[in-house]
């Protein structure tokens, strides 16, 4: 978990600078899917509305999906995903993002949660 | 050359070696004696295209197997067509739309529980629907009040396992079928647990109006191999026009040795699933097992299955999670979140020891609401010993969690090939160069 981000209850986590935010999975998601063997990436230009599918994570266990957190429209794709996947399972909250995104003037960002918040989420 | 066969015998495990507890895969015992049958020559030299008069015998047989299915689940007909239990599930779905259609009422959506093999929503999606999930409650049964929810005027119909893939038998059965016609839409039984009811319960008079058997797990042929299955699908009457053609059938007006046919003239059919009549010999070895054990056979069998289940359940929830508690039915799901959480010990890494006892794994990670779920199903084939040997080496990797953590996470050790590297398996996908060069 890192200090600054904001989380969701759906395993995303947010870092938000002014109204660009960058969004992956979370350290704590990437664990429970065990080794990542295929990140489908967005279209840089899609509009996304909140609970939007965003990608779908493969793994050797599962198959999942992210969703877009808040409003916004994807400006960019962390294309080093394609090449290797397993960044996601070194470092998911760091290397391993997965979009950048213009938020939404209007996006509602109170839903999403602290660090500490996130962990009791998990534990819960 | 005999060796050869034999030294890749050897490397492989097989039921005939020891137990091979796959949960939701029914890998019970296959009677040899079923082999000699499918050998006969009458069933196994037969053209699928001579003229009926001249198979008499072999279309009796697919014609009273129909009969038998019918008479086990209380259904009114069956087709023998489907090759595999999830070709079943999706003639299932297209008999679903071809109703709907008929009716001038065409439907959008199927609801799916969230403990459903998955092969249930991609037999939806290929027929054309879209799957709603229906969560189960805290017990692992069907939440019956979400469904009431979910359940509209857009419901084409609800698949139902059951007993459900947790091993728990859906008591509010009848309610819930009762719901599901309400909403005028139809209610399919995903028979691949049929081993825990034969001769017990019937899905036709619990009010199902479809479902598929898998010979080759209930009915003793053998699977596991790629096949082939057969995944015969029953109706009610009111659907019996939909079913594939051609249906083996009788006329008992006419003479004997004519009185059997294949029925083509079925302009409401869904049409041919399978070329020919399906998997033929693999119907013969489920209809040898049939005539050889009988109803109370039958009926022993789910009751050994039960018991063989609830004895293993009872001997490893000391040293495992087990999250749906009570009595199960043929399998249970015993979770590996306690081995993970104190040990770093995962569902995988026992599922990989297993294999240095000499035992197959179970199934894992499956059904997905249960974490580092390890879902076990003995069947009725098992004895005693075998169950004990079982938990003895269940009840060792447990122990060995908590003393030597390090031992489980590196198995194999004594298997021909050790761990396999699934992530690179998957990430480096290459099958052309298979002789194990791999570009860097």
């Amino acid at each position: 978990m890192s200090e600054g981000l904001k989380y969701s209850e759906t395993h995303e986590w947010l870092k938000i600078e002014g109204e660009e935010a960058t969004l992956g999975l979370t350290d704590y998601a990437q664990g429970e899917l065990g080794d990542i063997v295929f990140v489908e990436l967005p279209a840089v230009g899609q509009v996304l509305a909140p609970g939007d599918v965003l990608t779908t994570i493969e793994s050797v266990k599962s198959v999942s999906e992210l969703y877009a957190p808040v409003a916004g429209e994807v400006t960019d794709v962390n294309t080093a995903l394609d090449a290797d996947p397993a960044i996601l399972n070194k470092n998911a909250e760091g290397e391993g993002w997965i979009l950048k995104m213009k938020i939404a003037p209007d996006a509602d960002v109170s839903g999403l949660m602290t660090a500490e918040q996130y962990e009791a989420h998990t534990k819960g | 050359m005999v060796r050869h066969f034999a030294r890749l015998a050897e490397k492989n495990h097989h039921v005939d070696r020891a137990i091979y507890p796959l949960g939701s895969c029914t890998m019970k015992y296959n009677p040899r004696v079923n082999e000699d049958v499918a050998a006969l020559e009458g069933l196994a030299g037969v053209h699928p295209e001579v003229e009926g008069e001249y198979a008499q015998g072999a279309i009796a047989m697919m014609y009273h197997l129909g009969r038998f299915l019918a008479e086990i689940s209380g259904m009114d007909a069956v087709s023998l067509q489907p090759p595999a239990g999830a070709s079943g599930e999706l003639v299932g779905m297209l008999m679903v739309r071809a109703y709907h259609a008929d009716r001038g009422d065409q439907r959008k959506t199927v609801i799916v529980p969230d403990s459903a093999h998955g092969t249930n929503p991609a037999s939806v999606a290929l027929a054309g629907y879209c799957t709603m999930e229906v969560a189960s409650g805290p017990d692992g049964r069907i939440d019956v009040d979400e469904l009431r929810r979910e359940v509209d005027g857009d419901t084409a119909a609800v698949m139902i396992t059951n007993p459900n893939t947790l091993g728990v038998f859906e008591t509010r059965i009848q309610e819930i079928i009762d719901v599901v016609h309400e909403a005028g839409a139809l209610a399919y039984l995903d028979g691949a647990n049929l081993n825990a009811s034969l001769g017990i319960a019937r899905s036709g008079d619990a009010g199902f109006d479809i479902m598929h058997f898998n010979l080759h797990k209930t009915f003793s042929a053998p699977h596991g191999g790629g096949g082939p299955g057969s995944g015969p699908v029953g109706v009610k009457a009111h659907l019996t026009k939909y079913l594939p053609y051609p249906l083996a059938s009788r006329d008992e007006a006419k003479a004997e040795g004519y009185e059997y046919f294949m029925d083509y003239d079925r302009p409401k059919s869904i049409g041919k699933v399978h070329a020919v009549y399906g998997n033929f010999l693999v119907m013969a070895k489920a209809y040898a097992y049939i005539l050889t054990l009988g109803p109370e056979g039958l009926r022993r069998v789910a009751e050994n299955a039960v018991l063989n289940a609830n004895y293993l359940q009872a001997l490893l929830e000391p040293h495992y999670e087990l999250p749906y508690k009570g009595y199960c039915q043929h399998e249970f799901v015993l979770s590996a979140t306690r081995q993970k959480e104190e040990h770093g010990v995962r569902a995988l890494d026992i599922a990989k020891r297993l294999l240095d006892y000499g035992v197959h794994a179970p199934t894992i990670y499956f059904p997905l609401i249960v974490k580092e779920a390890l879902m076990i199903e003995p069947t009725e084939t098992e004895s005693r010993e075998s169950l004990d040997r079982f938990a003895e080496a269940m009840i060792a990797i447990a122990r060995e969690s908590e003393e030597t953590p390090e031992l489980v996470t590196g198995a194999p050790t004594s298997t021909p090939v050790g761990r396999m590297d699934e992530a690179c398996a998957a990430r480096e996908l290459d099958v052309c160069s298979w002789d194990g060069d791999r570009e860097e």
